[in-house]
């Protein structure tokens, strides 16, 4: 059992919940409202260091009573240490969680992915919408337990409804607010460029 | 079938209340700056340098991109739902699928992430025989990107020759499998098959062989001023950027993380061999094509280890729960044909548990999450894709640069769409 | 071109002698520069792209059956491979590739994605290309090898040089999609998509 359980107890309590071992990986439970600071503790304190978001998916179980998981794979680089944490989510009732991307930039796609296949949203994501069906998809959540295998609807609908849309549509606030988006560039931007400089990334935000 | 039409919310209100998507008309007010004004192009996804099927939205200040917005899915083939509905011999050619660059590799780790889901430790041949998969696997992965990125940014010579040396590893899989490409090589408990007798022989002339090849395509790019100058200082990312950014593989060590998982989380016996981590410094294009080239050499000097250990012995595990018997004893024998019935109509039953198994394929880190409920299908079969999670920091990376750096950093990314999109 | 003559029954043929085998002269002309220099627009999305390369690459090299250029642009495309499997995500894309070629323009399906669906049976898969644009051409394989994808090559060769300028074939008109927003009839396209085998169980996951 990873020494970060403990850890983990000692500082937040009752909102840890179970810990178990499944071949040779570490699994603590977190409750939904404890996940962002959690995870800032667990990327943050010196004797955790868990600062390489390895995964972050969901699990949804054949068993309907069971609820569903957002899985969490965390990895400390210099510790050599893995931890798996886990969020548990009533599939019947509100599915929203925290999102981690402003402690882990990698959790940026990869919560997009877990929206678009589960149907989970993330509060404080960026950029929320679907990123491997197309942004109107209207069957559902394709890796739900109810999604039948072929989809929902019928093979000439889903024909229909693909030729119907439209592949160079537009939906990410990114892409829609390009045309002011020279105005609202910072200036020593706008004057790098009008000097033809090249390649200086600007400073992590 | 009914039809069931479900209402969709989008997270963003990229649409207005008749569902047409929002756009938004440039330079309304005032006669058009054109100076000013940046352009929208669209980049795919079907273009040739896209490495595959992949739509890069690029807004460009002249030549220079502001920004570039990655869209993906135009290859989601929905390889996670399928795995549910498979047995978990049955998922081994879809992993195929996966990476179709490096089929092999994406064998061993989902047999590998099964086998420990279910408890099952592997004969010391089929061990060797998977490392001899993995690090051929890396070496035709690297030629694909090797040939690919060098047509990118103009040399199309090298392509011809990687391919080449492509054909010959095609040869021993063919010789192998049976299949070039989609060699589905790996079983839970062993492999499909032991290497025929030719195999060792050809694989050793390879390995004499390729490092000439390695050495004429490092003398046409290396100090190449052309070559230099498109990737030197292009795509810089520096390495608490590229940890933060989940990049993997050649992506993360290019920018000086020496983190290699056959050294730091060792499977296969990879702490047996001798072979360097190839880590970079400046985590520019032109380091991370070192550090592709180098590993090629790297490759080539396990795979001459490997051969020189490869063991005797059975190369599938001893239980007939979990392999098939031989077709001699299933013909012959009651008990076998029996076994062989339960495992190919039922499917080999994992206990209920869940198991993570990261390996270090070309790309990166391909992680295979495998949950079972005790049955012989997978409740999640989760395939931690590299090139996607490399391919999230290419905003990053590109803003500021000319548009044709912007290809040399697409290039350098090494993605794979079917692993991208699964 | 004797044996060509031989086998066409063409409508457009005109019953005088001389004028039928100066057609008959035109159209071989005319075939044998289309099926000896056709170019392809390699719509390549997954592994049968990677056959495809190496079936362009110097081993098989199929530039020695006149695809010397591939033509990444459709507008100088004469034929669209498809290889590799298609997304519902990328079927606009295919169909307005397929639109912006100029006549006469063929399509090979390459692989059994491409044909059929292949081992793809989900919500996710177009259950063969032919649902999106008419193909010529099948090749099976997953991925076909090299030496299947020349084949399939080969066939399309001997298909054009049985086509005649003189005949009218509605496949040489441009056939846009119907008002309903499809290319064949609904039923048609659910009775080809039809699952088989293993796809047959949709909820019977365990």
């Amino acid at each position: 059992m990873n020494p970060s359980v403990d850890a983990l107890r000692a500082t937040f309590g009752p909102a840890i919940g179970r810990a178990l071992e499944s071949c040779g990986d570490t699994i603590v439970y977190v409750g939904r409202d404890a996940l962002l600071d959690v995870m800032a503790w667990l990327r943050d304190t010196p004797q955790q260091t868990y600062d390489y978001l390895v995964d972050i998916t969901a699990v949804e179980y054949r068993d309907r009573e069971r609820p569903l998981e957002v899985v969490y794979n965390l990895r400390s680089l210099t510790r050599r240490a893995d931890l798996r944490v886990k969020v548990e989510l009533d599939p019947q009732g509100d599915l929203t969680v925290d999102s981690v991307v402003s402690l882990w930039r990698g959790a940026d796609w990869l919560e997009r992915e877990v929206y678009d296949m589960f149907g989970i949203p993330f509060r404080g994501h960026p950029d929320l919408r679907r990123i491997l069906m197309w942004e109107t998809y209207a069957e559902g959540y394709p890796l739900r337990k109810d999604f039948p295998l072929r989809g929902r609807f019928s093979r000439a609908e889903q024909v229909r409804q693909a030729l119907a849309a439209q592949p160079e549509a537009h939906y990410s606030l990114e892409e829609l607010s390009i045309a002011e988006a020279y105005e609202e560039l910072p200036a020593d931007m706008k004057e790098r460029l009008r000097h033809g400089e090249r390649g200086r990334l600007p400073d992590s935000e | 079938m009914s039809k069931r039409t479900v209402e969709l919310q989008l997270a963003t209100p990229g649409a207005d209340a008749r569902g047409q998507p929002l756009r938004v008309p440039l330079g309304v007010a005032e006669p058009p700056d054109v100076a000013a004004e940046h352009m929208l192009i669209n980049i795919g996804p079907q273009h040739p340098a896209t490495h595959g099927v992949l739509r890069l939205v690029v807004e460009l200040d002249g030549e220079t991109v502001v920004r570039v917005i990655p869209h993906l899915g135009y290859l989601h083939s929905g390889f996670e739902k399928l795995g549910e509905y498979r047995h978990y011999n049955q998922i081994i050619p879809l992993t195929d699928r996966t990476d179709y660059l490096s089929p092999m590799a994406n064998n061993v780790g989902f047999a590998l992430a099964a086998e420990r889901l279910m408890g099952i430790a592997i004969t010391p041949r089929c061990t060797v025989l998977r490392v001899i998969a993995c690090e051929m696997s890396r070496i035709i992965s690297h030629m694909v990107w090797l040939g690919t990125t060098s047509i990118d940014l103009g040399a199309f010579t090298p392509f011809l020759w990687a391919f080449q040396e492509r054909e010959r590893i095609y040869n021993l899989q063919e010789m192998w499998t049976g299949a070039r490409l989609t060699t589905s090589v790996t079983r839970v408990g062993g492999m499909m098959a032991d290497v025929p007798d030719d195999f060792v022989a050809g694989l050793r002339h390879f390995t004499q062989t390729f490092p000439k090849t390695l050495s004429e395509i490092d003398r046409v790019l290396t100090r190449n001023g052309v070559w230099v100058g498109r990737t030197q200082g292009v795509g810089v990312l520096t390495a608490a950027e590229a940890i933060n950014h989940s990049l993997s593989g050649p992506m993360l060590r290019a920018s000086g993380v020496a983190y290699d998982v056959r050294k730091d989380k060792p499977y296969l016996d990879y702490e047996t061999y001798d072979f360097d981590v190839v880590v970079g410094e400046h985590g520019d294009v032109y380091d991370r094509y070192l550090v592709r080239l180098e590993e090629c050499s790297q490759s080539n000097r396990i795979l001459q280890q490997a051969l020189d250990r490869l063991p005797d012995g059975p190369v599938n595990i001893a239980d007939p729960r979990v392999i098939l018997p031989p077709k001699s004893r299933a013909m012959n024998d009651m008990e076998a044909m029996i076994y062989h019935f339960k495992q190919v109509m039922e499917g080999v039953k994992a206990p209920v548990g869940e198991a993570y198994v990261g390996i270090e394929n070309p790309k990166g880190e391909l992680g295979t999450y495998l949950v079972s409920d005790g049955t012989a299908k997978p409740v999640r079969w989760r395939i931690r894709p590299p090139s996607f999670i490399n391919l999230a920091a290419l905003p990053k990376m590109a803003a500021g640069h000319l548009l044709s750096d912007l290809i040399a950093i697409n290039a350098s990314v090494d993605i794979v769409m079917g692993e991208v999109d699964r | 071109m004797k044996r060509v003559i031989e086998s066409k029954a063409v409508a457009g043929q005109s019953p005088n002698y001389l004028l039928a085998k100066l057609q008959d002269l035109v159209d071989w002309a005319v075939n044998s520069s289309r099926a000896n220099s056709l170019w392809p627009m390699p719509f390549g999305t997954a592994c049968c792209a990677i056959e495809f390369m190496a079936t362009a690459a110097s081993r098989y090299d199929f530039a020695r059956f006149g695809m010397e250029r591939q033509a990444f642009s459709p507008r100088q495309a004469d034929v669209l491979i498809c290889a590799g499997r298609l997304p519902f995500k990328l079927a606009p894309v295919i169909r307005r590739i397929y639109d912006q070629m100029p006549q006469p323009k063929w399509v090979i399906s390459m692989g059994a994605c491409a044909s059929t669906g292949g081992i793809f049976d989900n919500y996710a898969m177009v259950q063969g290309i032919d649902t999106i644009v008419p193909v010529d051409v099948y090749v099976p394989g997953c991925p076909p090898r090299p030496e299947g994808l020349l084949y399939g090559v080969l066939l399309l060769h001997k298909k054009i040089k049985g086509e005649s300028l003189f005949d009218r074939v509605p496949r040489r008109d441009e056939q846009p999609l119907d008002d309903r927003g499809l290319r064949l009839p609904p039923e048609q396209i659910d009775e080809i998509s039809e699952p088989f085998g293993n796809s047959i169980h949709q909820f019977r996951s365990a």
